[in-house]
């Protein structure tokens, strides 16, 4: 089933530029991203992915643009967003000591809802090994089946979803990914992998790259 | 597609009981980080006669100092790794991310914390007092006052951990911030078993002790949540 996107913009980007450690990553980028739309973000290594993603969850303060969430400007709206937001970046947030059905049990899933979503990965029967006798690719699996957990937020933010993952896993994501859209929810991730999705908004960060030219902001401020 | 068929919001992260009870399941799984500190406290405290000598009179007038001074520096050891290894996997950034505030789970933390390394102290005490020839209204007292000391060391600590998180080598830092916090503790700590040796009441002390820890409990998780995030900001 496929959705028609809504005029209304859940997230919504305008001239944004980032800088890392004194250089700046890019710079006027624009998008939106609105209830059932996907959105793919690309670039080379270094090209400031995950730089983007870290600013749009708000752990990165350092930007200059603007950037809102239901209309709300940040860092006024980052309670809000908080509530809607599923992101699983580069490190996992999978805690070694425990199983992977404790990990789910962290992230607010009961005992049957994470057995559920782990089955949908085939990490059935490991449900109780420690995620300390996993392997990577296994751990990987441990981290995305919050995303097959019935009651999934509606804005997912994923930072190279389908690294360490094979054919399979990577099949079963897409679907995931093309039910969560068809169900209203909005997606945004970085992949250098083509993904078949309905409604794929693709963005290379190479086109933004900042010219020579351009005086580097301020740092620390939310500038508006 | 209506609006109302849109994902729900809901609790993304745990409750503070979930937090609670898994935090201190991953606790007891690494044991040798329970045991570590113990095994200083036990250690350091039985060397201590070996080389300030046996007589009885000098271990039980140094008694009440040595075993806080020994619980302090034991509580210190156990807690560079506070926040480590969430930092390292990435769950210190979904716990902030949570819509709950990060108060409840640097509480949570903290809690577990005291349950593993200050409470098993406290209990291993008297033991130690009977090592150093501590006298016998000295006890009670010693276990009281490590109770709720040991507590407020957790929670000061962690304000530390959580600010020297992001750096590699953090050990001595950590010493050098959270030092000077954990001083009136040790003063209030070791002046109430040196009361009750001494036949005085103690009751002001433990009380300021008691004290100390509310206001710990209240201000330390703030501090400690702000220092996460600045952490996390790099």
């Amino acid at each position: 089933m496929s959705v028609t996107p809504e005029s209304h913009s859940l997230l919504e980007v305008r001239q944004l530029s980032c800088e890392r450690d004194g250089r700046r990553l890019f710079a006027g980028l624009d998008f939106e991203l609105v209830p059932g739309a996907a959105l793919q973000i690309e670039g080379a290594n270094g090209a400031g992915k995950t730089t983007l993603l870290r600013t749009l969850i708000g752990s990165a303060g350092d930007f200059s643009g603007d950037v809102r969430w239901n209309g709300l400007p940040y860092p006024r709206a980052l309670p809000q967003l908080r509530e809607a937001l599923l992101y699983i970046g580069h490190q996992a947030g999978v805690r070694r000591g425990l199983t992977p059905a404790e990990n789910l049990a962290w992230y607010g899933a009961g005992r049957g809802e994470a057995l559920l979503a782990l089955e949908q990965l085939d990490l059935y029967g490991f449900e109780d090994t420690l995620c300390q006798r996993l392997s990577a690719g296994q751990n990987r699996r441990v981290a995305l089946a919050r995303l097959f957990l019935p009651k999934a937020p509606r804005l997912w933010i994923l930072d190279e979803p389908l690294a360490a993952l094979d054919t399979a896993g990577v099949s079963r994501l897409q679907g995931q990914m093309a039910f969560h859209l068809s169900r209203g929810g909005s997606l945004l991730f970085t992949s250098h992998q083509a993904v078949a999705l309905a409604q794929l908004q693709r963005i290379d960060l190479a086109a933004y790259v900042p010219t020579e030219t351009e005086e580097p902001f301020a740092g620390g401020a939310y500038a508006g | 597609m209506p609006a109302e068929t849109a994902p729900t919001v809901f609790r993304a992260g745990p409750g503070f009981a979930a937090l609670l009870r898994l935090e201190l399941l991953l606790a007891l799984r690494r044991s040798a980080d329970i045991a570590n500190p113990l095994l200083f406290f036990v250690t350091v405290l039985a060397l201590l006669p070996l080389g300030v000598g046996p007589e009885p009179e000098l271990l039980a007038r140094m008694a009440p100092g040595l075993i806080w001074v020994v619980a302090l520096l034991a509580t210190l050891l156990s807690q560079e790794s506070l926040f480590r290894s969430d930092f390292e996997d990435g769950s210190l950034e979904q716990l902030a991310l949570c819509p709950q505030p990060l108060y409840f789970a640097v509480m949570a933390k903290a809690a577990v914390h005291w349950l593993v390394t200050g409470l098993p102290l406290a209990l291993l005490s008297p033991l130690l007092g009977l090592m150093l020839s501590l006298p016998a209204e000295g006890y009670l007292c010693l276990l009281i006052s490590l109770l709720l000391g040991t507590a407020s060391l957790s929670l000061i600590g962690a304000v530390g951990a959580a600010l020297t998180v992001a750096l590699r080598r953090a050990g001595l830092l950590l010493a050098l911030i959270v030092m000077p916090l954990y001083v009136p503790v040790l003063i209030f700590g070791t002046g109430a078993v040196q009361a009750a040796v001494d036949g005085y009441a103690y009751g002001a002390q433990l009380a300021v002790l008691a004290g100390l820890l509310a206001a710990a409990a209240a201000l330390a998780p703030l501090a400690a949540a702000g220092a996460i995030r600045i952490s996390l900001d790099n």
